[in-house]
C-alpha cells in the first residue's frame, strides 16, 4: 500500500454530489442555436476562419490557434454561421467577448476525420493533432495540453491523473470515471508515452466509491502496468493540481514552479478521455460532461456540446423558478454567469442553479479578529489574515511579499472566516491591480525607452545637419577662393564649350522625318509635347513638395 | 456578479465569543459556591456598563450599532474585568473599569479587531493604579468560617458604601492567596510557614485554587472544541511551571512550588482567557508560544520581584506591544517553499 | 577641565574626520532623486505639465520649481506616489486638470492627406508613415498623450478612449456596505 501524504489545512463543505450520480450521463439534444466563444482556454484567442453565412460540418476548424499559448476552436455540430461578434460569456467580469455563433441544421454531419495508430504516430506529431483538436485541461485551468506534454526539458517520473473533484456538488469527473473508465486510462497511457513517465497514479477521493471500483477494475481489464488507482481522503481541496500532487507524490510545488521541473505532471480525467477520443479516433473537442445541479428538479449529468446555450441545457434538468443566479463550477471558486444566454465552454464542469435558499447571502462583513482559523485552513500555509489587512490597505507590494501569488484562491479561508469577509475577492482584486500596474510599468517603461531614443535621433540628426551645413560652406568658401585665383577667361571658355556641346547635341537629337507631316500628325506631336510638358511641370512641383514642410 | 466562494461554514463572531463565555460558566459557578453571589453583581453592572458603551462609542464613531453590539466581544471584555476585581468593590469601580475598557482601549484604537491591547486588563490596570486601595479588599472564602455579610448587606455596600454597624471591612475582607504570600516573605517567614496559614488550601488559596480549576476546565473545553488553540495555554502555563520550578528548586523556603503559582491568581483565567483573545495575540503558531513563554516568564517575576502582588495583567499588556515584531518574525514557510534555497 | 577639553576636541575632529572621509567615500553621482521621480511618472510625454516631456518635469520637481499635482495621466495615485517619494504632502488636482480615462489616438484614414505633421509631433514615434503616404497609429505604443491632434491639418486623428474589456478588466475593491455607513 503506497503512503499517501497529506496537506496543510483544508475544509469539509457538505459536498451535495449524491442528487446529480443518481442517473447517468444523458445526452443532451441538439440546441436551438450554439455560441461558441473563441477564447475559451488559457493565452490568446483564437482567430475566426469562418465567414457569416458559410456552413460548417461538425468538427470543422472555426478558430486557429494564434500564437504558441493558443487552441483551435471547433464547430460542434453541423449547420450556417450566423454571426461573428460580441456576445456574453462565462467570466468572472460579466463583459461580452468574441463568438461564432452557430445555427444547427439537425444533420449533425461530421467533416472527414479518423484516428491515428498512436503507438507509429511519432510524439510532435501527436503533440500538433492535440493541438489541431483544440484539446485543454477540462479540470477547471484549460491550459493547452499540446503544450503540457512537451516536457522534454525534464524527466517526468510521475503523471498524476486527478479525478479528486473536490468541490462540492460537481459530479461530471466521477460519472465520466464510472462510465468510460476504459477510455480515460488509454488516454492516461497515451500521455504517460508523452511525458516518458514511469508511474501513473490516478487520485479519487474516496467519496466515489463506484468511481474507484471501475478505474480499478479497468485498469486490471485492459493490463495497464505501473498505473494504479489511489482512493484519497475526501477533503477539500484536494482535487487542487498542487494539493493532489502533495498527497500522492509528497512533492510541493512552489508557486512559480512547474511540476515537471520536479518530475511530476498532472492531468484531469476527462483530459485523459478527450486526449484518447482527439488522437484514437480523430474527434475534436466538441463536447463535454457537465453537472446541472442546484436548484433543479432533475439534478444530472449531461454531455453537452460546446457553445450550448446555458438556459436549454438547465431547462432540460427542470430549473426551477425562484432561481436567480447560474454558477458555472462548484460553489467554492465557481463563477457568477451574466446571463443565461453564455454558451457552455470547455472549462464548464458545472452548473449550479442558485436561489437564495440554496446560497443564502452573507451577512454583512464584521473587522477581522485574527482569530487565524483562515491560517488553519489555508492548504498554501498563507497568512491570509495579513493578506487581507494589506489588500485592504491597497498596500500591494507587503501582498506580495506575504506571497499573495501563492494563493490559489480556493475559498477555504472565507469559507470558515466567522467575521465573514470576502476574503478571496480580496486577493483577487490585489492580484489584478498588481497585473495591471505592471502592465502600465511596462508601457511607462517601453514610452520611455522610445522617447529617449527619439530625443537622440533628433540631436543626431541636427548635428548631421549642422555638420553638412559647415561642409558646404567650406566647399563654397574653397569654389570661391578657386574662382578668385583663376582668370576670367577660362570661366568664359568653359561657358561656350558647354553652350556648343548642347547646340551638338540638339542638332543630333533633332526629329527626323518632321518634312513631311500632314497639318494633323503636326497637331498630335504638339499635344504630346504639351502633355509632355505638363508632367514634367507636376513633377518639379512634386520635387519641390518632397522637402519637408518647415515645422514651427 | 458575486465572487465565490458562495458558501460558508455558519460561523460568527458572536457565536466564537458566547462559546467562551459558556467556558466561563463553571469557574463563575465555583466562584459563587466559595465566595457567595456578589461577583454576580459585578459581572451585571460591567456587562450593562459595557454594552451602554459600546452603544454610544459605536454611535459617536457613526457605525452601525446592531451587528456589533450582538458580536458579544464586550460582555466577554466586562466578563473577564468583573472577574479580576474584588466583588465587594464599590459600584463606580466597575463601571470606571469597564467604561475605560471599552471606551478607550477598544474604540479609541479603532473598535473589534483593531485594538492592540486587551481591553479589560487595560482597565484592570488602569484600576490597580488608580484606586490600589479598593482592588485589595477580596473576600474571604466560606470554608475560613468568618464573618460573612448576607447578600443583601452585600449589595447595600456594593451601592451605597455601607457596611452594617458593627463591622468593618477588614474584618470581612482579605488580601489574596499572593498577595499574603508576598507581604508574609517580606516580613521574614519562610514558605512552609506562611503555606501553613488557614487562607491556604491544597494547591493555593482555599476556594480560589478551585474557581482557577473551573476556569481550567472551561478551557479545555474552549482547546477541544477548537475556538481556541492550544499553543497560547499550554506555552504559557509551562513558562510560568518552569519558572517558578527553578526558583522553587533554588530555595523552596522561599520561592513557593509552580503548581501554587498555577493555581493562584489570574494564571488560569489568564492563560484560557486572557492570553487567547485573538485581537491582541499573534497570528502564527510559532509567534503564539513566544508570546506566551514571554507572557509566563513576566507573570512569575512580577509576581515575584514586582510591586504587584499578581502579574498577569502586565504581562499581558506588556506581551501585547511586542506582537506585531513576534508576528513580523514568525512568518512560516509557505506551501513548497520549505526547503528554501533548493 | 583642559583634559576634558581635550577629549571634546578630539571627539570633533575625529568625528569631523569620519564625516568628512564618508562624503567623499559615499559620494552620490548624478541626481538620483531625478530618476526615481522620472520612474514613477507615466512617461506620456504629454507636455500637459507645461515641461516639454516627463524628465524635465521630474527634474523640475526635484529643484522644487514646480507642485506635484501636474500630471493628468498620472492620476491621484501618481500623486500620492510622488508625496510618498518626496515626503510632502499630498496635493489635489488643480481646476481642470483632472484625469481622462486611458485612450490611444485613432487616424481615420480616408481624411488623412499625409502630411507627416503628427509624425514629427509624437513623442514615443508611434504614428508609421511617410510623406503623401496614409498614417497609422502603433496602438500599442501609443501612450494617449493627445500631442498628434493640434498639429493635424485635416483634423483626422481622434482619441479612442480603451473600455474595459475581458483582458485589461480588474475585480473591484469589495465593498462592505454596513462598516462604510461613515457619516
Amino acid at each position: 500500500m503506497r503512503t499517501l501524504f497529506a496537506f496543510h489545512g483544508g475544509v469539509h463543505p457538505p459536498t451535495h454530489k449524491d442528487e446529480s450520480t443518481r442517473t447517468p450521463i444523458a445526452q443532451t439534444p441538439l440546441p436551438s442555436k450554439l455560441v461558441i466563444p473563441l477564447s475559451q482556454h488559457v493565452g490568446n484567442r483564437a482567430v475566426p476562419i469562418v465567414q457569416v453565412g458559410e456552413r460548417v460540418l461538425k468538427g470543422q476548424k472555426i478558430g486557429r490557434p494564434e500564437g504558441k499559448l493558443s487552441s483551435a476552436v471547433h464547430a460542434s455540430t453541423s449547420g450556417t454561421v450566423s454571426a461573428i461578434d460580441m456576445q456574453l460569456v462565462a467570466h468572472h467580469s460579466g463583459l461580452p467577448d468574441l463568438c461564432v455563433t452557430l445555427i444547427p441544421d439537425g444533420k449533425d454531419e461530421w467533416i472527414a476525420h479518423g484516428g491515428v495508430d498512436t503507438k507509429q504516430t511519432s510524439h510532435s506529431e501527436l503533440r500538433h493533432l492535440l493541438r489541431k483538436a483544440g484539446v485543454v485541461g477540462l479540470g477547471g485551468a484549460v491550459f493547452p495540453s499540446d503544450l503540457k506534454t512537451d516536457a522534454h526539458h525534464h524527466k517526468i517520473k510521475t503523471l498524476v491523473i486527478n479525478g479528486a473533484e473536490c468541490e462540492p456538488y460537481i459530479t461530471c469527473d466521477d460519472m465520466l470515471m464510472r462510465e468510460r473508465a476504459t477510455d480515460i486510462l488509454r488516454g492516461a497511457g497515451i500521455l504517460r508515452e508523452l511525458l516518458h513517465a514511469e508511474e501513473v497514479l490516478i487520485g479519487i477521493e474516496d467519496n466515489k466509491p463506484e468511481a474507484i471500483a471501475a478505474m480499478q477494475l479497468a485498469v486490471g481489464q485492459d493490463k495497464h502496468d505501473k498505473m494504479e488507482v489511489l482512493s484519497v481522503p475526501t477533503m477539500y481541496p484536494s482535487g487542487g493540481a498542487k494539493q493532489l500532487i502533495r498527497i500522492l507524490t509528497g512533492i510541493e510545488v512552489a508557486a512559480g514552479v512547474r511540476s515537471t521541473e520536479m518530475g511530476v505532471q498532472c492531468f484531469n480525467v476527462a483530459t485523459a478521455y478527450t486526449v484518447w477520443r482527439a488522437l484514437a479516433h480523430g474527434e475534436p473537442l466538441l463536447s463535454r460532461i457537465v453537472t446541472v445541479t442546484g436548484n433543479v428538479s432533475d439534478a444530472q449529468n449531461f454531455d453537452v456540446l460546446i457553445g450550448t446555450p446555458l438556459d436549454e441545457l438547465v431547462a432540460l434538468a427542470g430549473s426551477k423558478p425562484d432561481t436567480d443566479r447560474h454558477i458555472m463550477g462548484g460553489p467554492m471558486m465557481g463563477v457568477d454567469l451574466p446571463a443565461g444566454t453564455v454558451g457552455i465552454t470547455k472549462a464548464t464542469n458545472c452548473i449550479i442553479e442558485s436561489s437564495p435558499k440554496l446560497f443564502p447571502p452573507q451577512p454583512p462583513a464584521l473587522p477581522c479578529i485574527r482569530c487565524t482559523r483562515c491560517t488553519d485552513v489555508c492548504p498554501a500555509e498563507l497568512q491570509p489574515q495579513d493578506l487581507y489587512w494589506f489588500a485592504k490597505a491597497n498596500n500591494f507590494g507587503k501582498t506580495q511579499e506575504f506571497h499573495l501569488f501563492d494563493c490559489i484562491e480556493c475559498g477555504a479561508c472565507a469559507y470558515v472566516c466567522p467575521s465573514n469577509i470576502p476574503l478571496v475577492q480580496y486577493y483577487r482584486y490585489a492580484k489584478s491591480e498588481i497585473h495591471e500596474r505592471e502592465r502600465d510599468k511596462k508601457a511607462a517603461d517601453l514610452a520611455r525607452e522610445r522617447h529617449e531614443y527619439r530625443q537622440l535621433r533628433i540631436e543626431r540628426d541636427k548635428q548631421e545637419k549642422a555638420e553638412k551645413l559647415a561642409q558646404k560652406e567650406r566647399e563654397a568658401a574653397a569654389k570661391a577662393a578657386q574662382a578668385a585665383a583663376t582668370p576670367d577667361d577660362t570661366q568664359q571658355r568653359l561657358i561656350e564649350e558647354a553652350l556648343a556641346r548642347a547646340k551638338a547635341q540638339a542638332a543630333v537629337a533633332h526629329p527626323q522625318n518632321t518634312e513631311t507631316l500632314t497639318p494633323g500628325q503636326s497637331a498630335e506631336i504638339a499635344a504630346i509635347e504639351a502633355r509632355r510638358a505638363k508632367i514634367r511641370e507636376m513633377a518639379a512641383d512634386a520635387g519641390a513638395d518632397d522637402e519637408p514642410p518647415k515645422s514651427h | 456578479m458575486l465572487s465565490s466562494p458562495f458558501i460558508a461554514q455558519p460561523s460568527s463572531v458572536s457565536q466564537i465569543m458566547l462559546r467562551v463565555l459558556l467556558a466561563l460558566i463553571p469557574g463563575i459557578a465555583l466562584y459563587v459556591w466559595y465566595f457567595g453571589p456578589a461577583i454576580l453583581v459585578s459581572i451585571t453592572l460591567a456587562s450593562i456598563t459595557a454594552l451602554a458603551t459600546e452603544a454610544v462609542m459605536l454611535k459617536l464613531r457613526s457605525r452601525p450599532i446592531k451587528p456589533f453590539i450582538s458580536d458579544n466581544t464586550a460582555l466577554l471584555t466586562a466578563w473577564l474585568l468583573a472577574l479580576s476585581i474584588p466583588p465587594l468593590a464599590p459600584w463606580w469601580l466597575v463601571v470606571v473599569g469597564t467604561a475605560f475598557a471599552i471606551a478607550v482601549s477598544k474604540h479609541l484604537y479603532g473598535g473589534l479587531g483593531s485594538n492592540p491591547f486587551n481591553p479589560a486588563m487595560i482597565g484592570y490596570a488602569v484600576l490597580i493604579i488608580s484606586f490600589p486601595v479598593h482592588m485589595t479588599h477580596w473576600l474571604t472564602p466560606h470554608a475560613l468560617g468568618g464573618v460573612e455579610l448576607s447578600f443583601v448587606e452585600q449589595l447595600n455596600y456594593i451601592f451605597n458604601g455601607v457596611l452594617p454597624s458593627h463591622l468593618t471591612l477588614d474584618a470581612i475582607t482579605m488580601a489574596t492567596a499572593l498577595d499574603t504570600l508576598k507581604t508574609q516573605l517580606h516580613l521574614g517567614l519562610s514558605v512552609s510557614d506562611i503555606r501553613d496559614m488557614p487562607i491556604y488550601g491544597r494547591l493555593a488559596g482555599k476556594g480560589s485554587e478551585m474557581v482557577a480549576i473551573g476556569f481550567a476546565i472551561g478551557g479545555l473545553y474552549l482547546i477541544f472544541t477548537r475556538i481556541i488553540s492550544w499553543h497560547l495555554p499550554v506555552a504559557y502555563l509551562a513558562a510560568l511551571f518552569a519558572t517558578a520550578g527553578v526558583f522553587h528548586l533554588v530555595d523552596p523556603q522561599h520561592y513557593v512550588t509552580p503548581l501554587f503559582h498555577w493555581f493562584s491568581g489570574a494564571a488560569m483565567i489568564g492563560a484560557f482567557f486572557i492570553l487567547t483573545d485573538p485581537v491582541t495575540s499573534p497570528t502564527t503558531a510559532k509567534g503564539k508560544i513566544i508570546f506566551a513563554v514571554g507572557a509566563g516568564i513576566l507573570t512569575y517575576l512580577i509576581r515575584v520581584f514586582g510591586g504587584f502582588p499578581d502579574g498577569m495583567a502586565f504581562a499581558t499588556l506588556l506581551m501585547n506591544i511586542c506582537v506585531p515584531l513576534i508576528d513580523a518574525y514568525t512568518q512560516p514557510k509557505v506551501f513548497g517553499k520549505k526547503g528554501a534555497g533548493k | 577641565m583642559i583634559s576634558a577639553l581635550w577629549v571634546m576636541i578630539g571627539i570633533s575632529l575625529l568625528l569631523g574626520a569620519v564625516l568628512g572621509y564618508s562624503s567623499i567615500k559615499f559620494k552620490v553621482e548624478g541626481n538620483p532623486l531625478v530618476e526615481k521621480i522620472d520612474a514613477v511618472l507615466p512617461q506620456t510625454q504629454c507636455g500637459q505639465c507645461g515641461y516639454p516631456g516627463c524628465k524635465p518635469y521630474a527634474e523640475a520637481i526635484a529643484k522644487g520649481e514646480i507642485g506635484i499635482n501636474k500630471c493628468p495621466p498620472g492620476g491621484e495615485e501618481g500623486i500620492q506616489k510622488l508625496a510618498d517619494l518626496l515626503g510632502v504632502e499630498f496635493q489635489p488636482f488643480g481646476e481642470g486638470a483632472a484625469p481622462k480615462g486611458k485612450a490611444v489616438a485613432f487616424i481615420d484614414e480616408q481624411t488623412c492627406i499625409g502630411c507627416t505633421l503628427c509624425i514629427q509631433a509624437c513623442p514615443v514615434d508611434a504614428i508609421a508613415g511617410a510623406a503623401k503616404q496614409m498614417h497609422t497609429i502603433i496602438a500599442s505604443e501609443c501612450t494617449g498623450c493627445e500631442l498628434c491632434l493640434p498639429p493635424c491639418p485635416v483634423d483626422c486623428i481622434t482619441m479612442e478612449s480603451i473600455g474595459e474589456n475581458i483582458t485589461n478588466w480588474k475585480w473591484r475593491h469589495p465593498v462592505i456596505i454596513p462598516i462604510k455607513v461613515a457619516a
